[in-house]
């Protein structure tokens, strides 16, 4: 598989570190009065979808980035990638 | 039908015109007891030892595909019980003693053969670990024992010893495991099911859930609708698809691990023989070809293929382990889907869901596992108490803080 760095064009899979689903970039609030039940959730339930699935990379052996690959479980082909600081950044932004 | 070496004699003098079909094609009924959804190992199984040991009736099992079509057919055929904790040991041990016993029980030839598992010591702090190990599977009632690289050598002469970088220092063998035929044991639990009244039926995909006030009234399927009292899911690796149609999330997530099998050689690996430094085991099949098998691939996927950096990674295992492997020529490899769990253990348990019950999360360890999967779950919807082996596949231990990690690498299913 080939992922598309945003920054550095196409590169192999292979040097990568694979996470998992991205919504582990969504963790919640340890201040919450649900917080056990809601960090139980997100430590160990996932949607594991069949079909399209945003996960998380680790560009460990290249720029050490944290990517969000949009990819197929069912195919293994890799429809898109994004800096995950990106993603945060615009989710911070005031709507 | 029976089989038996006078039949086969009998049977061979009248142009094997007697043969039937091992199991009937029921057609679905409205209504059933129980509906186990899954015609794979654990599925059969379950079916098998519902009707047979515990004696319940108006029993279906459901398969998408035809019967064995999934990972049961897919495996490297591997059995073995030397786990380390707890949790595990004594069900493995409890399947490895319903192996033993299992052409016996289902008048069927699975070949059980108990040709012996070997686990390679690299290091001392390994032969620290194996020894551990060795006497965990003893308190279980399991056999172990620890090899000196003299013995090793007697039995393996075949092997890489004085690798530089990964010496072969001794190994745990466990002289009762070894391999079976794998679709054999899908044959033997089918027919046995049928015997005892199971509908077994194929082509016949679950498509959702009638679930009424927290109790499950039946399943819907490509063949109509099917009522029934209990349900049993026993679908690993599509376990998150079929679980979602009644509104839950596991801690699970579904990888692809790759397999492998060489030319037919002549007689040269006496059992099975795993790798202690890098992820590769290997055994030979009857048939000859050296089946063989590594880590997965690492990523989501639901594709039953994947990609060539872990065969390369395989290949490479293969050897430094033993270096004449890269004599005989590659036949085929192929790809199963795989349950991987938060702690690398499985689940069979109750849900929230009155009636609706649960087995997956094996990870790649499921096909040794299918015959005490089967009589677990079976006990689990006969009963609705656990089978003694099985009280720790619950649900609830991620959140009770009591995870089976084997390796404790934590609620990281691709590192398990």
């Amino acid at each position: 598989m080939l992922i598309p760095h945003p920054l550095l064009g196409l590169r192999d899979a292979q040097e990568f570190t694979y996470l998992g689903d991205a919504s582990l970039l969504n963790r919640p609030d340890a201040a919450s009065g649900d917080a056990s039940n809601a960090f139980n959730d997100y430590v160990f339930l996932r949607d594991n979808p069949a079909g399209l699935h945003r996960e998380l990379w680790y560009h460990e052996q290249g720029d050490r980035s944290w990517l969000i690959v949009t990819r197929n479980t069912v195919t293994h082909e890799v429809l898109g990638a994004e800096l995950a600081r990106d993603y945060i950044l615009k989710a911070e932004l005031p709507a | 039908m029976r089989f038996s070496g006078f039949r086969v004699i009998k049977e061979a003098f009248t142009g094997h015109k007697g043969w039937g079909p091992l199991w009937r094609d029921p057609a679905p009924k409205p209504e059933y007891d129980f509906v186990i959804i899954g015609g794979g190992g654990h599925g059969l199984a379950t079916a098998y030892y519902l009707a047979k040991t515990f004696g319940r009736s108006r029993v279906a099992v459901l398969e998408k595909g035809w019967l064995g079509s999934g990972n049961i057919g897919r495996n490297t055929t591997i059995i073995r019980s030397n786990y380390l904790l707890p949790g595990n040991e004594p069900f493995y041990e409890f399947s490895m003693k319903l192996w033993e016993n299992l052409e016996q029980e289902t008048n069927f030839n699975s070949m059980v053969s108990q040709r012996g598992i070997i686990n390679l010591i690299h290091t001392d702090a390994q032969r620290d670990a194996y020894r551990r190990r060795g006497n965990a599977m003893i308190l279980a009632g399991a056999d172990a024992e620890l090899l000196s690289p003299d013995e090793l050598r007697k039995k393996v002469p075949f092997l890489n010893y004085d690798n530089a970088r990964f010496p072969i220092k001794g190994g745990l063998l466990q002289k009762r495991a070894g391999t079976a035929r794998h679709d054999g044991v899908a044959w033997g639990y089918a027919r046995g099911a049928d015997t005892h009244g199971v509908d077994i039926i194929q082509n016949c995909e679950v498509t959702g859930m009638r679930i009424k006030s927290g109790k499950i009234l039946g399943v819907e399927t490509t063949r109509g609708y099917i009522a029934a009292g209990k349900v049993g899911v026993a679908v690993a690796g599509n376990s998150s698809r079929v679980m979602h149609m009644a509104g839950m999330r596991l801690p699970i997530e579904s990888h692809v691990l790759q397999a492998f099998v060489s030319e037919g050689l002549k007689p040269v690996i006496p059992g099975v023989i795993t790798f202690g430094a890098g992820h590769f085991y290997v055994s030979q099949s009857d048939k000859g070809g050296l089946v063989f098998g590594g880590d997965i691939d690492g990523y989501n996927s639901y594709a039953q293929r994947g990609n060539l950096p872990v065969v390369e990674d395989v290949l490479e295992g293969g050897m430094a382990l033993m270096p004449m492997i890269g004599r005989a020529r590659l036949l085929r490899s192929w790809g199963g889907i795989m349950d991987m769990s938060m702690d690398g253990s499985p689940i069979i348990d109750r849900t929230s869901i009155d009636g609706l019950y649960f087995n997956g999360g094996w990870c790649y360890g499921g096909f040794k596992a299918t015959p005490a999967s089967g009589y677990a779950f079976a006990h689990l919807l006969a009963t609705d108490r656990s089978h003694e082996t099985a009280r720790a596949y619950r649900f609830d231990r991620f959140a009770r803080g009591y995870p089976i990690d084997e390796k404790g690498v934590g609620a990281q299913p691709n590192l398990h």
